[in-house]
């Protein structure tokens, strides 16, 4: 017995020498919603380098923010831009700033299920607001049913359903309110959680589209992926220009490239309510984060390999998976900022 | 606690007549220096909890003090929080969850030890055993495909038809809410129950059967009037390890809930728990005053379970001094 627990303890310590030796490792942490995304991208990239390991923890946004100002990661993630404070904040700590890079786009989508409804319903700006402040209650409500002419809509009251966790997609549905609804924006605000007026949480993308679809005269938000994978029925979404747009990559890439335009340099940019005739308007880019210096050389050029990759080779993955590529605009915009990570 | 205060004093002179230093080369010393540092990491664990838990809240006791109690609004983005509604769905969750998985447990384990054939008894005893093993996810998921869609459309229309005029069965049929969280709740902890006062039950002397048989009781009576009595001690605790326990569940009960943080009369309604809002919200907790407001949740919910704790000891103590209690074992 004791001879081969020395056995092994040797082979182990072998590996290990070996590991450490060929791989070099890298850790981040951070945003849930671009995770599968993630996951693929760095399974391909360790594919073509070997030697180089990159670790994911999808911890949360707020988690990611956390714990690459503290140090113990390499980078971030986030579905969120910091804020001021938080930028601030990392900069009294380490003596250099951090930057946003987008890496994709996603989107939410306003789910809903009403017996002996089939139609594809429009909703525009206020009628999402007044459902999510509980002012609008009944499916019958001339602001639902007055773009959607010739539904039979009933009057039965609606169930509001939303996320119970903090979680980047209620911080790009509660942007989008913000943007569109000043009393949203006085009385509930944007954020990873918030203060609902209204409705029951689910725990999960999955378990929201689960809900709506159990619950009849249901109304929620989920993820674009999870509506399409649960087969639950969205609606066209009234943007900027006044036009009723569905959820698909075609359209939130063009509610990215509306902002591009004046895409500032760090990146940290809501695209929720963008302009453009053809732009799905609760649209959001989700960033990673990095560390403007490093002091280890060989990590440093380790990443900024990744993101380059990621920014050529590694979009086109991204249709797979739902998530809507970076306009090429944006993505030249990045490549000249990399240089910025020293 | 009998076995070990029966035992210390008769090895007491045995170990006190050698000396410490044979005692130490005998192994001995060494046996009991180690499991008395195992014993004493329990009460360390206890003290470093509550102080981190202390520590790491010191900005929202500070800021709201003894509101933080009193308040029910729960606001991340103005930073306003409130701990009523989840110290409310703490309770009532908790409460039906007992009301229903006592009666229940209790009545499955009187079967079980007293009037079921042996061979019925082990082999039910191995699934109550393989259900208090289910992890509580599980039940989760049962509880969102199987118990939600049965309260809507059944049983939640069923209870408002016949008690309807009771402010606790009022309100919209969501499915989710305090009434389906505490049936969860229930099917979760019944085995424990079972389990538990089983083993005590079982445990009873045969003498107290037979004695009480031999005046002239029936089965029935010396099981209810003699059996049950004598057993109560342990089955107060088992009934406390199943509060512990729908107390602090996360994972099932945040499932079937509604995550809403408001006090409603109504057990129709959508509720929170405190273990739940810790679990959903602590990842992405972005602001300092937010995570101190959840660890002071954390904290709130010790001092519940060690408040509940102690009204169950002194329970077991006024209980079994009045009667014949295992206290005079």
């Amino acid at each position: 017995m004791k001879r081969i627990a020395g056995m092994l303890l040797v082979v182990l310590a072998v590996a290990g020498v070996l590991w450490a030796d060929s791989a070099l490792s890298i850790t981040g942490a951070g945003a849930t919603f671009p995770y599968p995304m993630y996951s693929k991208w760095f399974d391909e990239y360790h594919k073509k380098n070997a030697n180089l390991e990159i670790n994911y923890q999808s911890i949360g946004s707020g988690g990611g923010i956390k714990q690459v100002t503290e140090g113990t990661v390499d980078f971030g993630a986030t579905d969120g831009p910091m804020n001021d404070d938080q930028l601030k904040a990392y900069q009294d700590k380490h003596g250099f700033g951090i930057l946003h890079f987008p890496t994709v786009l996603g989107a939410d989508v306003p789910a809903y299920n009403i017996p002996g409804v089939t139609a594809e319903l429009n909703f525009t700006q206020d009628a999402i607001a007044g459902i999510f402040l509980g002012k609008i209650t009944k499916w019958n409500d001339p602001a639902i049913s007055g773009p959607n002419k010739g539904v039979n809509l009933p009057a039965n009251d609606i169930v509001v359903v939303h996320r119970s966790e903090g979680s980047g997609t209620t911080y790009i549905w509660t942007d989008y309110l913000s943007k569109v609804s000043e009393e949203w924006k006085t009385k509930v605000g944007k954020g990873a959680s918030v203060n609902w007026p209204v409705g029951l949480g689910a725990k999960g993308n999955e378990s929201v589209a689960g809900t709506i679809k159990n619950t009849p005269n249901s109304f929620g938000y989920v993820e674009l992926i999870y509506a399409i994978q649960n087969n639950v029925p969205y609606g066209r979404v009234k943007n900027s220009s006044g036009a009723f747009v569905k959820a698909n990559l075609a359209s939130v890439t063009a509610a990215a490239a509306g902002a591009a335009k004046n895409m500032p340099d760090d990146f940290r940019v809501s695209i929720t309510d963008a302009p453009g005739k053809t732009a799905y308007p609760i649209s959001s880019f989700t960033w990673l984060l990095v560390p403007a210096k490093f002091s280890d050389a060989t990590k440093r050029d380790a990443i900024k390999g990744f993101v380059k990759w990621m920014l050529a080779d590694g979009q086109n993955y991204t249709e797979a998976l739902s998530y809507a590529k970076l306009p090429k605009e944006v993505v030249a915009k990045e490549l000249k900022a990399l240089n910025n990570v020293q | 606690m009998a076995t070990t205060t029966t035992t210390v004093p008769s090895a007491g002179p045995v170990a006190a007549s050698r000396s410490f230093l044979s005692r130490l080369r005998e192994g001995d010393e060494i046996a009991r220096m180690i499991t008395f540092l195992f014993a004493a990491s329990v009460v360390l664990v206890t003290v470093l909890l509550v102080f981190e838990l202390w520590q790491g809240s010191v900005l929202s006791r500070h800021k709201f003090g003894f509101n933080f109690f009193r308040t029910s609004v729960w606001d991340p983005i103005f930073e306003q929080f409130g701990a009523l509604p989840f110290i409310y769905g703490t309770l009532v969750t908790a409460t039906v969850s007992l009301l229903i998985a006592v009666p229940l447990g209790i009545g499955a384990a009187i079967f079980l030890a007293e009037l079921a054939p042996e061979r019925v008894s082990d082999t039910l005893e191995f699934f109550i055993d393989l259900l208090a093993a289910v992890p509580s996810v599980i039940y989760g998921v049962l509880g969102v495909f199987i118990v939600v869609p049965l309260m809507r459309q059944y049983i939640q229309p069923a209870l408002r038809h016949s008690f309807g005029f009771l402010p606790l069965f009022q309100g919209p049929d969501y499915g989710v809410g305090f009434l389906t969280a505490g049936i969860v709740l229930a099917i979760m902890v019944i085995p424990y129950i079972i389990s538990v006062s089983r083993e005590v039950l079982l445990s009873v002397p045969r003498d107290q059967r037979e004695a009480a048989l031999s005046l002239g009781a029936t089965r029935w009576e010396s099981t209810w009037k003699v059996v049950v009595p004598f057993a109560r001690a342990g089955i107060f605790g088992s009934v406390f390890l199943a509060l512990a326990r729908a107390l602090g569940e996360t994972m099932a009960v945040t499932m079937v809930i509604g995550n809403t943080p408001v006090i409603s009369a109504s057990l129709f309604s959508p509720g929170y728990s405190i273990a739940a809002v810790i679990a959903n919200e602590f990842t992405e907790a972005t602001g300092d005053l937010h995570t101190q407001s959840l660890i002071e949740l954390g904290l709130v919910l010790f001092i519940l379970t060690f408040i509940l704790n102690g009204v169950a000891r002194l329970l077991i103590v006024a209980t079994s001094k009045r009667g014949s209690g295992m206290g005079n074992v």
